[in-house]
């Protein structure tokens, strides 16, 4: 079972780097879009999904590393390769700088304080002259190999089809760590986890650092992909959109997440002409998911065998306590 | 000395929205602990039925709306809203009362969009300008503008929330709702219909909003689809600053948030006045989460 | 020899004294209570012990270690394991996942080894699954490894957080409460277990109980509170006839 679910894989993989040959340019570039939600989104199922952290300011994580990359290729034109690490480290820092005052609170106001970041950012980046204020930064010029230029739809595709591989993996591979597990303890029962000898305060800020880096390597290619960006590809609904994916694929589920970043972006070029619809398409789908399947579309399990002996009856959770 | 009142005078009319909505956060908040993120939409529900209906009216028919037909639209658009309020509680936050928080932001954050997305389907994403305005006259107080307008509306928002305040403090609703705030299984047990004084609290909350909306409407004269999501944040703001959970508190919050804004937007620059509302939410947020009102709560496991 | 000193502990909530100057020693390698009528302050007591609530003033000492301002997760780290009065399990998670988190402070493997799977990353892993499944065993929760801990029968929920707190590896570990809920052979099964795991690990266990009959059955030191404050300590026979005692829970006439 498991072999043939690793072979499975490796199909799909494959598959995946022979698209470009089979589609043509606008739908490739769904495919990349597709591909960048992937990156976007396993970075916020560490935090929402692993550790149970409600995030609405994800998109700035998304704008530091873009804004990273293109002030540094442009003003200081510096090699794209030499910008990744720099914007890692600062989103890894707005990570950190994000997640410190927001360790004691509950969940509902760490959601708006993470929404205020956010709107904060973007209004940073539409007020500072170093960003370009609200027309952005363009001309940021295409990354090299060599002597290669990576300039075409296939290279770009490429590259994010890496990165999203290798997201998939370090999710993948955290998630069935010390580390990972951590985080859903935490996501389970903070103060149990804490009990355990899980220190949730570094770990929380890991999670939120190992997010925002995650997001930020998706803003760096995008920076370099569209050539030029803009505050409004940071916005709130960004960050909306996100979740959503994660959230539509179910929270934590590393597969359902790939699926939710595939139905956030192709359902809507599916129902073209619908546009105005989109949002409010969206807005009703939370809903009804949330109400009808929490879990999502690909539940995460945790069981990993089938429940066998019928006989076990569950007991009420809330048993009377005898004095 | 005349700019300075001048600013004070036009922060507190803003202040006065802010309070308006601020008060139905914090009374759902109170009431059952969910933070209401489309709760700054029915701001903006308020300000597009109040153009919907004003526009019929003053429209085609030529009928001349007086001060008796505008006050007819304001609480017909208050009333609607209010039902609006309780529809959503009763479809999409109701089934999950008992759910994960998790679940039911989501679900807020969903019934927000949807609301924002609903009306620009119905009315357009474009910015519609309102169909009365209110006069410019006004007097001078020592050097300073202050319109007739501003302060009607700073009177009438004042009215407002002291019928809210003799409702919650003088009726039976008002009592079963600070006893359900307090515990609600107790309440269940001695026989008050919970879900009727959550529903009867969203009504309120939203009816309240709308007011604000159809007020906003009439006082800046432009009205968007998207109005009511930062203005939702920042009475959200103003809820936390007075103590959420706390009616006093809201009132005053937003007032206190209407007027520090004005400043800020005169020295600092507009394009940083939603900068110094956040910045100070998540300042309160993380040291005084509490409120300036706010009780201490006791933390326990 | 103690293990455990805790000296003129006070606990005061707003204007409420939940707990007053309260003193007692836990002996290493002993089976030890509190008891006290219900809102004696019992459970506050385990929470400023384990780092849960910070003492108003007062002093603990694990091994001569002073635990005041320390976190919860330290003092875990330092050999003190704790159960909750109403279970605290992950509910989601399978019940070898749950007792998993126990390793996690005996462990080190950061992020690198996670990533490239070094070679004692796996050795790690390998390890805490081991451990896991050893005190799976123990309590005696096998059959139900795979599950999710909330669809566990409510008996092996107790005994699954039990075995969760072990995997610490603890010195000493602490029990709010563990019969509540147990029907009889449930319970005579709890107490060869907490017998078991004095003998046969060497840890100190130290417990709330309102059961007085498990609690004379196995405790060898028995400390009684009331309102916050000390009123007897001794042997069961001691404490149970003593007046204040029998004062202090009289009109729960259930109880003795």
């Amino acid at each position: 079972m498991k072999k043939y679910k690793k072979h499975s894989l490796l199909l799909l993989v494959l598959a995946m780097f022979l698209l470009p040959f089979l589609l043509d340019i606008y739908w490739l570039d769904v495919i990349t879009l597709v591909l960048f939600y992937v990156v976007l989104t396993q970075g916020l199922n560490i935090v929402v999904g692993y550790t149970g952290l409600l995030d609405l300011g994800y998109a700035a994580f998304f704008a530091v590393g873009a804004y990273t990359t293109a002030i540094l290729m442009t003003t200081f034109h510096w090699s794209f390769w030499l910008t990744l690490p720099v914007a890692a480290l600062f989103a890894a820092i707005a990570g950190i700088i994000v997640g410190t005052p927001t360790l004691r609170l509950r969940s509902d106001y760490l959601a708006i304080v993470t929404l205020g970041f956010g709107e904060i950012v973007r209004i940073l980046a539409i007020n500072l002259d170093i960003t370009g204020s609200a027309s952005g930064i363009y001309g940021i010029p295409r990354p090299t190999i060599g002597s290669y230029v990576l300039s075409s739809q296939q290279d770009f595709y490429y590259l994010i089809l890496i990165i999203a591989i290798l997201s998939v993996l370090v999710v993948y591979r955290l998630g069935h760590s010390r580390i990972g597990r951590a985080w859903v303890y935490i996501r389970e029962d903070e103060d149990a986890a804490e009990a355990m000898g899980i220190n949730r305060i570094r770990l929380k800020l890991l999670s939120y650092a190992t997010g925002a880096v995650i997001g930020s390597l998706a803003g760096s290619i995008f920076a370099v992909k569209m050539s030029a960006i803009a505050p409004l590809s940071f916005s709130f609904l960004q960050s909306v959109m996100i979740l959503l994916a994660v959230v539509l694929g179910g929270l934590g589920s590393i597969p359902g997440v790939v699926i939710g970043a595939a139905l956030v972006i192709v359902l809507p070029e599916v129902l073209r002409g619908a546009e105005d619809w989109r949002y409010l398409i969206f807005g009703v789908a939370l809903v009804i998911m949330m109400i009808f399947r929490p879990q999502g579309i690909l539940p995460k399990k945790y069981e990993t065998e089938d429940r066998s002996d019928p006989e076990e009856e569950t007991n009420d959770k809330n048993h009377s306590i005898s004095v | 000395m005349d700019v300075f009142l001048q600013i004070f005078f036009d922060g507190l009319v803003m202040g006065a929205f802010y309070s308006l909505i601020a008060l139905g956060y914090t009374m759902v908040y109170g009431i059952i602990k969910l933070l209401n993120f489309a709760h700054g939409d029915f701001y903006m529900l308020g300000a597009f039925i109040g153009y919907a209906l004003l526009s019929f009216f003053t429209g085609d028919g030529g009928l001349n709306t007086g001060l008796l037909g505008i006050g007819a639209v304001f609480i017909v658009t208050m009333i609607i809203v209010g039902l609006a309020g309780m529809g959503v509680e009763r479809i999409a936050y109701r089934p999950l009362l008992t759910a994960p928080r998790l679940s039911i932001l989501i679900t807020a954050i969903g019934v927000s969009l949807s609301l924002e997305y609903a009306s620009m389907i119905g009315w357009g994403a474009s910015y519609k300008v309102y169909p009365i305005k209110l006069p410019k006259n006004g007097l001078e107080i020592i050097g300073a503008q202050i319109s007739f307008a501003q302060i009607g509306l700073i009177v009438l928002s004042a009215l407002l929330m002291i019928g809210l305040r003799l409702f919650i403090e003088k009726t039976i609703y008002g009592k079963a709702m600070r006893a359900i705030a307090l515990d609600q299984a107790a309440c269940s047990l001695m026989g008050i219909n919970v879900y009727r004084i959550i529903s009867l609290t969203f009504f309120i909350g939203a009816f309240l909003a709308a007011g604000a909306g159809i007020m906003s409407g009439v006082y800046y004269g432009t009205i968007n689809f998207m109005m009511g999501f930062i203005i939702g944040l920042k009475a959200f703001t103003a809820a936390v600053l007075g103590g959420i959970g706390n009616i006093t508190g809201a009132m005053i919050g937003g007032i206190v948030l209407g007027i520090v804004e004005s400043y800020g937007t005169y020295y600092l620059g507009g394009s940083w006045k939603d900068v110094l509302a956040f910045g100070i939410l998540i300042l309160f947020l993380v040291f005084k989460p509490t409120g300036i009102l706010g009780a201490k709560e006791m933390e326990r496991m | 020899m103690s293990i455990l000193t805790v000296k003129n502990l006070k606990l005061q909530f707003g204007g409420l004294l939940a707990v007053n100057d309260l003193s007692f020693t836990v002996e290493k390698n002993s089976i030890s209570s509190i008891i006290g009528p219900n809102g004696a302050g019992k459970t506050s007591v385990f929470n400023m012990i384990t780092g849960f609530y910070r003492p108003t003033s007062g002093e603990i000492e694990l091994d001569g270690t002073s635990l005041v301002n320390k976190k919860p997760s330290q003092i875990t780290k330092l050999g003190m394991a704790r159960t909750f009065q109403n279970l605290r399990l992950f509910p989601n998670l399978s019940a070898l996942d749950n007792v998993k988190s126990g390793m996690h402070c005996r462990t080190k493997e950061a992020v690198w080894g996670a990533l490239f799977h070094t070679k004692s990353q796996k050795e790690e892993e390998r390890l805490i699954e081991e451990v896991a499944q050893e005190c799976i065993d123990f309590v005696g929760v096998r059959k139900y490894m795979q599950r999710s801990a909330k669809n566990l029968p409510y008996g092996a929920q107790r005994y699954l957080e039990i075995a969760r707190a072990l995997a610490t590896k603890p010195k000493i570990l602490l029990l709010d409460e563990p019969a509540a809920g147990l029907n009889f052979e449930e319970k005579q099964y709890l107490i060869q277990l907490i017998r078991r795991i004095r003998d046969e690990f060497h840890i100190t266990v130290l417990m709330i109980e309102h059961d007085m009959g498990l609690i004379k059955e196995i405790s060898e030191h028995i400390t009684v509170i009331d309102y916050g404050c000390k009123i007897a300590e001794g042997t069961p026979n001691e404490v149970l006839n003593n007046e204040k005692v029998i004062e202090a829970y009289l009109g729960k006439e259930e109880v003795i």
